[in-house]
C-alpha cells in the first residue's frame, strides 16, 4: 500500500457527515486537475493558506462575465490547475431539475472541465469548477446548444434568484419562480455585459419567511406579502388546539403586535386585522389554520448587503406594497431607475446601500422619483440637520 | 457563434407533473418525520420530498447517482434547497418508504427539516477563493461530523441557520445566521512596493480602504498602511495583490451568533460577535468545533421552544448570554465602525 499523499485530507473522509474530499477524489480519478486540486488543498492545510492568485480577465465571445479566471501560485508543483476557472451556468429558478437535465450538464462538464461542481454557489448559480482558458469557449458552446446560458459576475446585474414560492409552499404570495426567470430574461444584457460600478442583486422570496435570503444578501430584495386581512379557519385552528398545541405560547405570546387572542371559552382565535404586520409566524405554526391574505403582492427593500466596504446592511424598505404580477412591467420600470441612478451616481466598488448611505435616502428618493412614506423608517429622524432646498424657503429681495 | 442572452432553462420543463398542476394551489404542509416533508393541495393532491444533506462541493458521478435515485423513485424529478440540500420529489407515495430505505442504505443522511440544524451555507475556502483566512468546507465538514445528530432530528427549539466565510467578505448570508463562523486576518497587509508600483491603481487602493489607513508614498510611488487605522479587512488585497495580507500565523475564525433573515416574530438581526479569535487547525479545527456545539448545546438547554437564537439572546440579555456561555467580554466586542452608537447601552435597565 502506498503512502497516501494527502493524510490531512484523508481524515475528513470519516465521519457521518458527507465528505466533499470524497468528491473531489471522485474527480480526481478521472481528471489530473481535479488531483492537482486535491494536492494543492492537502498543502493549504499544512501550510493554513491559500494557493489560489488573482483572478484574471476571462471569458467567452461575447459575454463580460460569467467566468471567474482562477491561477494557482504554484503552477510549477501543480500545473493541472494553472488554469482553474469557474463557470456560473445559470440555474433553473427554484433550482428545479429533470435528471435528463442534469445529466446532459454532467456530460459537457466532464468533458471540459474538472468534473466538480458547487450545487449551488452563494448567488445561486451552478459552479462549475475548474478548466482552461482553451476550454472555455467550447464548453459554452456546447452549454448554450443545450440550453444552459452563463450568470453574471463582476459590476454588473448578478444572477437573480429565489425561493420555490408557488411551485410547493402554500405561504407564497406571489409567483417567485417566473418572476426570477422573467426578471433574468429581461435584463439579460445588464448580466452579461458589466457595465455598473459594483455588482447589483435581485433576490425574490414569495412571504416574509425570506428562505431566499433576499433582504440579507441583496440590492434589491422583493418580499412577498399581502394588504387584506389574513384567513383563519376556526374549526381548523381547534383541531390544533385539541391536538395539544400551546397556541397561547407559540402564537399568541408570540404575536409582534399582540394582535391575537385566545378565546378559550369559545375555543377561537381572535384577530385584531388593522395591527398585523404580516410577520407569518401563526401562519407558519397553524399552516392548515392560517392563511395569508388574498390581495397579494410585495414590499421592495434596498440595499442589502455583506460587510465589506462600510458595513452588512440588511434591506430597508423602499416600497411598502406592489402588485408583482405578470408581465412585470411596474417592477422592471422601477428596477431600471434604480439600476440607472446607481450607474450614474455610485463610486467604483460601492453597492447601492453605500451610496444611499452617502447621498441619504431623501436624495436617492428624489433621484428615483419615490415618494417618502412612513413604512420607510422605524423612526423619523431626531436631529434637527434639516436640507433644506432654496424653492422650499421664500427669497429674500 | 453560441446562441447568447436566452437565460436560464425554463421551470416549467422541470417541474414534476404533481406541481406543474397544483402549482400556486397548495394548502398546507406537514412533516411526518425528519427530513420528509408532506404537501397537500387544495385538489387532494399529496407531493412528498425527501431531503438530504450534500457536501455542496460534488462531482459530477455523485450528481449522476442522485439521478439513477430520482429515476428509480421520482420520475427523474429533484430540486436543490436555498440551503444546498438536495431534495427528491415523490409523487406516489408508495415509492417514499422504498427511497428512504435506499437513501439509508447508502448512509445518506435525511434531514435538515423543521427545528433542525440545516444544511450549511459555505464559501470556497482553501479550495478555490483567492481571498480566504481559512477553508469554509473543511470547517463545516468538521462542525457537521459532530452535529449531525442536529440534522436528522427536530429537537431543537427553533431552527438553527449555520454558515461558514472564509473572509469577511461573506459570500452567502452569514451576517444574518444563528451561527456564523468567519475566517478572518489579524495583521497588516506586507506591501510589495514594486509591484503595486507597477500593477496597482494607487488611487482606487487607496479608495478601497474603509477607514482611510492607506495613503500615497510618492517616493516609492507606492502606498503605505497607517497601523493603528487598519481593521484587516483585506480589501486592498482584493484591489491589488501586492498587498499580500493571508497570514498563516495569525489567521483564523471568529464567531458571530443570533442572526436571522426571516420576519417571523421579530425583525431580521445581524448575527453579533461571541467569540473573536479561533486558531486555524486543520483538518479538524478542534476549537472551532468545540465553541460551536458549546453555543448549540446552550442555546437547546435555555431557549423556550420557537425561539430563534437571536430571540432568546434579546429575552435573556447579551449580559447573561456571556454568562452562560463562558465567553469572556472583552472590548473586541464593542463596536467601532458604522454602527457602534447604536449598539451603546443608552438604559440602566440591564442585568447584574
Amino acid at each position: 500500500m502506498a503512502q497516501s499523499k494527502t493524510p490531512m485530507l484523508d481524515d475528513l473522509e470519516k465521519g457521518a457527515w458527507p465528505s466533499f474530499i470524497t468528491e473531489m477524489k471522485k474527480a480526481a480519478a478521472k481528471k489530473a486537475n481535479s488531483q492537482d486540486l486535491l494536492d494543492q488543498l492537502e498543502l493549504s492545510y499544512k501550510d493554513k493558506t491559500g494557493y489560489w492568485k488573482h483572478g484574471g480577465i476571462v471569458g467567452v465571445k461575447g459575454y463580460g462575465g460569467g467566468v471567474i479566471g482562477r491561477y494557482s501560485a504554484k503552477p510549477e508543483e501543480f500545473p493541472n490547475v494553472k488554469e482553474f476557472h469557474t463557470v456560473r451556468v445559470n440555474m433553473v429558478p427554484g433550482f428545479f431539475y429533470t435528471t435528463k437535465a442534469l445529466r446532459s450538464l454532467c456530460e459537457t462538464w466532464d468533458k471540459f472541465g474538472s468534473g466538480l461542481t458547487n450545487m449551488h454557489g452563494s448567488t445561486g448559480d451552478i459552479i462549475l469548477l475548474g478548466t482552461t482558458t482553451e476550454n472555455l469557449q467550447p464548453c459554452f458552446d456546447e452549454l448554450s446548444e443545450k440550453g444552459w446560458d452563463l450568470g453574471g459576475s463582476g459590476g454588473g446585474l448578478r444572477t437573480p434568484s429565489g425561493c420555490v414560492g408557488m411551485a410547493r409552499c402554500e405561504f407564497a404570495c406571489i409567483d417567485s419562480m417566473d418572476f426570477i426567470q422573467e426578471v433574468t430574461r429581461h435584463f439579460q444584457n445588464e448580466i452579461h455585459r458589466p457595465a455598473w460600478p459594483y455588482k447589483f442583486k435581485i433576490k425574490c422570496s414569495a412571504c416574509a419567511n425570506d428562505c431566499a435570503a433576499a433582504t440579507a444578501r441583496s440590492d434589491f430584495a422583493v418580499i412577498g406579502t399581502w394588504r387584506d386581512s389574513l384567513k383563519i379557519d376556526q374549526d381548523a385552528v381547534r383541531e390544533y388546539v385539541k391536538g395539544g398545541f400551546d397556541i397561547q405560547q407559540l402564537v399568541v405570546g408570540k404575536c409582534p403586535t399582540k394582535a391575537l387572542e385566545f378565546d378559550s371559552a369559545k375555543q377561537e382565535l381572535k384577530f385584531d386585522a388593522e395591527n398585523c404586520v404580516r410577520c407569518m409566524n401563526c401562519i407558519d405554526m397553524m399552516p392548515k389554520a392560517v392563511k395569508t391574505g388574498k390581495d397579494r403582492g410585495a414590499a421592495i427593500l434596498i440595499g442589502g448587503k455583506a460587510p465589506v466596504v462600510k458595513s452588512a446592511f440588511i434591506g430597508w424598505v423602499l416600497v411598502p406594497f406592489m402588485k408583482v404580477d405578470a408581465p412585470y412591467t411596474e417592477i422592471f420600470d422601477l428596477v431600471s431607475r434604480i439600476t440607472e441612478y446607481f450607474d450614474e451616481h455610485a463610486k467604483p466598488r460601492e453597492r447601492i446601500g453605500e451610496l444611499i448611505y452617502r447621498i441619504g435616502m431623501g436624495n436617492f428618493l428624489k433621484g428615483i422619483g419615490l415618494t417618502p412614506q412612513p413604512q420607510m423608517v422605524s423612526a423619523p429622524r431626531a436631529n434637527p440637520y434639516i436640507f433644506w432646498q432654496e424653492e422650499e424657503v421664500v427669497k429674500h429681495g | 457563434m453560441a446562441k447568447t442572452d436566452f437565460g436560464p432553462p425554463d421551470y416549467r420543463t422541470m417541474i414534476p407533473p404533481v406541481i406543474a398542476n397544483n402549482y400556486g394551489k397548495w394548502s398546507y404542509h406537514e412533516i411526518p418525520q425528519p427530513g420528509v416533508l408532506k404537501h397537500v393541495s387544495e385538489t387532494g393532491a399529496v407531493l412528498y420530498s425527501v431531503r438530504i444533506a450534500s457536501a455542496r462541493l460534488i462531482s459530477t458521478d455523485w450528481i449522476k447517482e442522485l439521478c439513477d435515485i430520482a429515476e428509480k423513485y421520482c420520475d427523474g424529478y429533484l430540486r436543490f434547497t436555498t440551503r444546498h440540500n438536495v431534495e427528491f420529489l415523490v409523487s406516489d407515495e408508495q415509492q417514499l418508504q422504498p427511497l428512504l430505505a435506499d437513501l439509508k442504505g447508502r448512509g445518506y443522511l435525511v434531514g435538515g427539516t423543521g427545528n433542525a440544524i440545516s444544511n450549511v451555507v459555505h464559501t470556497q475556502g482553501w479550495i478555490h477563493c483567492h481571498t480566504p483566512a481559512t477553508d469554509a468546507s473543511g470547517l463545516v465538514k468538521s462542525m457537521m461530523d459532530e452535529l449531525h445528530g442536529y440534522f436528522t432530528t427536530m429537537k431543537l427549539p427553533a431552527r438553527v441557520r449555520l454558515a461558514v466565510a472564509c473572509c469577511v467578505n461573506m459570500c452567502g448570508a452569514c451576517h444574518c445566521s444563528d451561527i456564523a463562523i468567519v475566517g478572518i486576518h489579524r495583521t497588516i497587509p506586507r506591501i510589495n512596493h514594486e509591484g503595486v508600483a507597477k500593477a496597482c491603481e494607487i488611487p482606487s487602493v487607496i479608495a478601497a480602504c474603509p477607514t482611510g489607513a492607506i495613503r500615497p508614498n510618492p517616493k516609492l510611488k507606492s502606498v503605505e498602511v497607517i497601523k493603528e487605522k487598519c481593521m484587516f479587512c483585506g480589501n486592498c488585497y482584493t484591489m491589488c495583490p501586492s498587498m499580500e495580507i493571508a497570514d498563516p500565523i495569525n489567521d483564523g475564525v471568529s464567531i458571530w451568533v443570533g442572526g436571522k433573515v426571516s420576519n417571523a416574530r421579530t425583525a431580521p438581526k445581524f448575527s453579533r460577535l461571541a467569540i473573536p479569535f479561533l486558531p486555524n487547525n486543520p483538518p479538524r479545527w478542534p476549537e472551532v468545533t468545540d465553541a460551536v456545539k458549546h453555543l448549540v448545546e446552550v442555546y437547546a438547554k435555555n431557549a423556550r421552544a420557537g425561539e430563534r437564537m437571536g430571540e432568546w439572546i434579546d429575552r435573556i440579555g447579551w449580559e447573561r448570554f456571556f454568562k452562560l456561555t463562558d465567553i469572556p467580554f472583552t472590548e473586541k466586542h464593542i463596536d467601532d465602525f458604522t454602527f457602534a452608537p447604536t449598539t451603546f447601552r443608552s438604559t440602566s435597565q440591564f442585568r447584574l
